[in-house]
């Protein structure tokens, strides 16, 4: 295998070097190379969004970018959002909205919703929006388009835009 | 005390002790480590130099191998070894074989069954040269059957048959006389198939995502041929199941496989794509449906008659009447299920296998003669609910149908329906209702559970039960702080390990009734043993917040009555009364949907569901339950289809990108209502399951509305646009 250069890829304020493999994805290099599997793999083709993280701030299926591509780049993965003894608001809500079952797809749904808050906070427009112009809506139906990459086949649904909504409306930090 | 549950336990136990947990809505103790991503599924564990194997499926649909040209990929960077061994499993097990499956990967008998894996130092490595991998084959794809045909279809079973169907078909004053099709599903869990295994001599530890662990120990040693007693599984989380899941599959023994060879641990992760293709569907079904009616809407006459498939000799068929046998009247009746074998992967269980489309296809046949009668269907099912089981003249257990039916239209507001199609239209939307009843078979299943109360007052529940989602983790916790008298957060529940006493399992809803009836009977024997130290009775002890008295008495630690920790294993198993009384848990579905005039498109506007399934154990996490069947009924109704190409037989929508599972946006306002019940004849938690009663005829409720809503029939699963499209009426006709 041709010798890659290195990537300088910070993770939850932690700083790696990459030399390895260049086939291999953000998401392998987060789960393998920094044992961070918080961040899960459901499909590794981008459909369901359980590998969400984010990236300098934005969120992005982990697996269809490969780990070489992010040299410079800050990595946001749930174990950076809170861990069980200093969980974020919108972990806290998850659980107290039981936004999940299985668990499988959770960190990836919370990364998701967490950017997902931002983008409307920031005026963002979505397939829903009525205004285009940067006016977004706080309802249901915009969380719902919004959060629809990220799939729950426990069915979750329901709960997870509960506990999303009380964090919107809270104003708290995601 | 017997193990098995023969007389009806009428002392509702947990309605009586003090600690006030039971039922409560409580979070998930592994909430925290499931929001933080710190719960380990089976690929997580970090184990020292683990090995990635990557399967390889065939490019056939039936034959042999013939040679796999090992070596081209032997040369590759990374790679250790390529595995096409006899041991290794050509089939998943179906639920509760404990024993291996068809074994042996170089027979091929559907299109890409897993022949091969390819072993390399990293996942890059192994699935490069898992892609480069050359097979040759013996390719007998001619001979293969691969489209399902009801012609060649034989009995599944004796089908049931009482009075004359035929003549009082045509003695009945309202016949309906319809087909319905449904497609195949995929369990779809998030979690793919994974494991890792790694031996010690002769000892294997597997790591996996299974739900039956106790059967799971049987199926991977017989699959690796040592006694069952070398075998350890670990499976404490597991990211869904909902069938797939109940059986050990080609991952595990491929990894025990190559793991034994190799001398090191190996991981074996399925792709997506290879959950789809080769681990387990839910049968494609095609349904007869007769129905005959006197002028009041009660039923005279009942026919139900299934088609459906399977690999050859495959014990599984998919139970389509299930619910059917017991839900409504109709004396004269003929049921029967009847199975074709094909080369397709195997066919097994999926969330609620039966109910979950034989409901669907009955609730919308009923529906249609509702129509026939112009009579509300709420009121049609009322009328036809049975005193005994049509043809045996067994009794009842509780059943909550007509009180859900009642609960779920009063909150749904079922009364502002249009009792005529085509009555309500919102722009280019046609509005509609629908409903269906629900009926899921409750089951108690063998289980045991370690319950112990530690020195210090704390409580530790261990049991190789798993939770793959369902709960497990917080309700068989709030069992032992309720009988024991500690607050929740001093109780531990330790699960899905081999080493601890067998649980139930995961499958069938049975996991809470079940091994929660184990932990009670644990508890039971710790009671009896504090009561001995206060000198009283059982079940005069008084429990709570770690103090312990009997009525009037002093309350004091119950630590002071202990010498050491109490451990004690509690035991259940069905027994008399699973065969005396018919046991099944009940709802009613109810929705609202909007069929875009135009286009064809569906979109569930609400859906209420109400469901009686005994004592509720935890009010959080049974909701969910009843949501996330919900949510598979809203699939199931509009978007889920397995579909296969004519051609060579195989998987065309094999991934989460084309098999649609329906996605935030697909889900609307949701309510669920619990009824309250005790079933006394169902377990000593006077609970029964509640997994699956969600999905439960759900699919039907949404056809019904659809038909409410623009007055089109459709009897194909799912009810796409395209289906649609064909029959609408005129979109600017406006309102009938």
């Amino acid at each position: 295998m041709a010798q890659t250069p290195a990537a300088r890829i910070a993770v939850n304020g932690v700083s790696h070097d990459y030399k390895g493999d260049p086939r291999r994805s953000l998401l392998d290099f987060l789960r393998r190379d920094f044992g961070l599997t918080g961040t899960k793999k459901g499909c590794d083709h981008g459909q369901c969004g359980a590998c969400t993280v984010m990236v300098n701030g934005r969120r992005i299926n982990s697996c269809l970018t490969l780990a070489v591509m992010h040299d410079g780049d800050e990595v946001t993965t749930i174990e950076g959002l809170g861990m069980p003894d200093s969980l974020s608001a919108l972990q806290k809500a998850f659980v107290s909205h039981d936004g999940f079952q299985c668990g499988y797809c959770t960190p990836g749904q919370i990364c998701s919703a967490a950017a997902m808050i931002e983008e409307i906070r920031e005026g963002w427009p979505s397939f829903v929006s009525v205004d285009v112009a940067g006016h977004a809506r706080l309802d249901d139906e915009e969380i719902r388009e919004r959060m629809s990459g990220n799939l729950c086949r426990c069915g979750a649904y329901a709960n997870i835009l509960a506990a999303i909504k009380e964090v919107m409306e809270s104003g708290a930090t995601s | 005390m017997k193990d098995s549950y023969d007389n009806p336990d009428e002392r509702n136990l947990l309605d009586h002790t003090r600690q006030g947990v039971i039922g409560q809505p409580l979070d998930r103790p592994d909430g925290p480590l499931k929001v933080s991503g710190q719960a380990p599924y089976a690929a997580e564990y970090d184990r020292p130099d683990c090995a990635e194997g990557v399967l390889v499926g065939a490019t056939i649909s039936k034959g042999r191998v013939r040679a796999i040209n090992r070596d081209a990929v032997l040369g590759m960077p990374g790679v250790l070894a390529v595995f096409s061994a006899p041991e290794m499993l050509r089939r998943a097990a179906q639920g509760g074989a404990g024993e291996a499956p068809m074994q042996d990967v170089r027979q091929v008998e559907f299109p890409l069954q897993p022949v091969a894996l390819v072993v390399a130092e990293t996942f890059e490595q192994a699935t490069h040269a898992a892609k480069a991998l050359k097979i040759d084959y013996d390719d007998q794809t001619g001979k293969a059957v691969l489209m399902p045909s009801p012609d060649k279809a034989e009995p599944a079973k004796d089908p049931v048959e009482s009075g004359d169907l035929d003549a009082a078909l045509k003695d009945a004053a309202h016949v309906v006389d319809v087909t319905y099709t449904t497609p195949g599903h995929a369990s779809a869990a998030m979690e793919p198939h994974a494991a890792i295994a790694e031996w010690d001599g002769d000892r294997l530890t597997l790591h996996g995502s299974l739900q039956m662990v106790k059967y799971n120990v049987k199926e991977l040693a017989d699959s690796v041929d040592i006694p069952p007693e070398n075998v350890r599984i670990v499976s404490a989380y597991v990211g869904g199941g909902f069938g797939s899941k109940l059986g050990i599959s080609h991952e595990a023994v491929a990894a025990a496989v190559a793991s034994r060879q190799l001398g090191r641990p190996v991981r074996v992760v399925m792709t997506r794509q290879q959950v789809f293709q080769a681990v387990m569907r839910r049968s494609e079904t095609v349904q007869h449906i007769r129905l005959g009616a006197d002028a009041d809407g009660r039923l005279s006459a009942l026919g139900h008659e299934a088609f459906v498939s399977n690999l050859p000799e495959e014990s599984f068929s998919e139970p389509v009447l299930q619910a059917t046998e017991f839900l409504y009247g109709g004396e004269n009746r003929r049921l029967a299920l009847n199975i074709s074998r094909i080369n397709r992967l195997t066919a097994g269980s999926v969330r609620a296998p039966g109910e979950a489309v034989g409901m669907p296809a009955l609730e919308a046949a009923m529906d249609e003669l509702a129509v026939a009668l112009h009579l509300d269907p709420v009121e049609l099912r009322k009328r036809n609910v049975p005193d005994e089981v049509p043809g045996q003249g067994k009794p009842y257990s509780s059943r909550k149908l007509v009180e859900a039916l009642d609960a779920g239209a009063r909150a749904f507001g079922w009364d502002r329906r249009m009792p005529l199609p085509c009555q309500r239209r919102e722009g280019e939307w046609w509005i509609g209702m629908g409903m269906a009843s629900a009926a899921r078979v409750n089951i108690l299943a063998k289980a045991e559970a370690r319950v112990t109360l530690r020195a210090d007052g704390t409580v530790l529940v261990e049991t190789d039960q798993t939770d793959i989602g369902t709960g497990s983790y917080a309700i068989l916790g709030q069992i032992a702080a309720e009988m024991l008298g500690q607050p929740i957060d001093r109780t531990t529940v330790h699960l899905g390990d081999s080493l601890f006493p067998q649980g139930a399992g995961s499958g069938g809803s049975w996991a809470a009734s079940s091994t929660g009836s184990a932990v009670f009977r644990a508890c039971e024997e710790i009671r009896a043993e504090l009561a001995r130290g206060l000198n009283c009775a059982p079940d005069d002890l008084q429990l709570r917040d770690g103090m312990v008295w009997v009525e009037g008495g002093e309350p004091r630690p119950v630590t002071d009555l202990m010498d050491g920790d109490i451990a004690r294993v509690g035991r259940i198993e069905p027994g008399e009364l699973m065969e005396k009384v018919k046991q099944a848990t009940y709802g009613a579905f109810f929705c609202e949907v909007a069929v875009n005039a135009f286009t064809g498109e569906t979109r569930v506007r609400r859906m209420t569901g109400a469901f009686g399934f005994g004592r509720v154990l935890n009010a959080k996490t049974a909701r969910s339950q009843c949501l996330g069947g919900m949510v598979w009924g809203i699939g199931m109704a509009l978007t889920e289809e397995l579909q296969f190409d004519d051609r060579d037989g195989h998987l065309t929508n094999h991934d989460l990108a084309e098999y649609h599972v329906p996605v935030h946006r697909d889900i609307p306002e949701m309510e669920v209502l619990l009824i309250e019940e005790r079933d006394a004849a169902a377990s000593p938690l006077q609970a029964k399951g509640v997994g699956e009663l969600g999905i439960c005829g759900a699919a039907g409720a949404v056809a019904n509305a659809i038909y409410n809503a623009c007055g089109v029939r459709l009897r194909d699963f799912p009810m796409t646009p395209d289906k649609l499209l064909a029959e609408l009426p005129d979109p600017f006709a406006g309102p009938t």
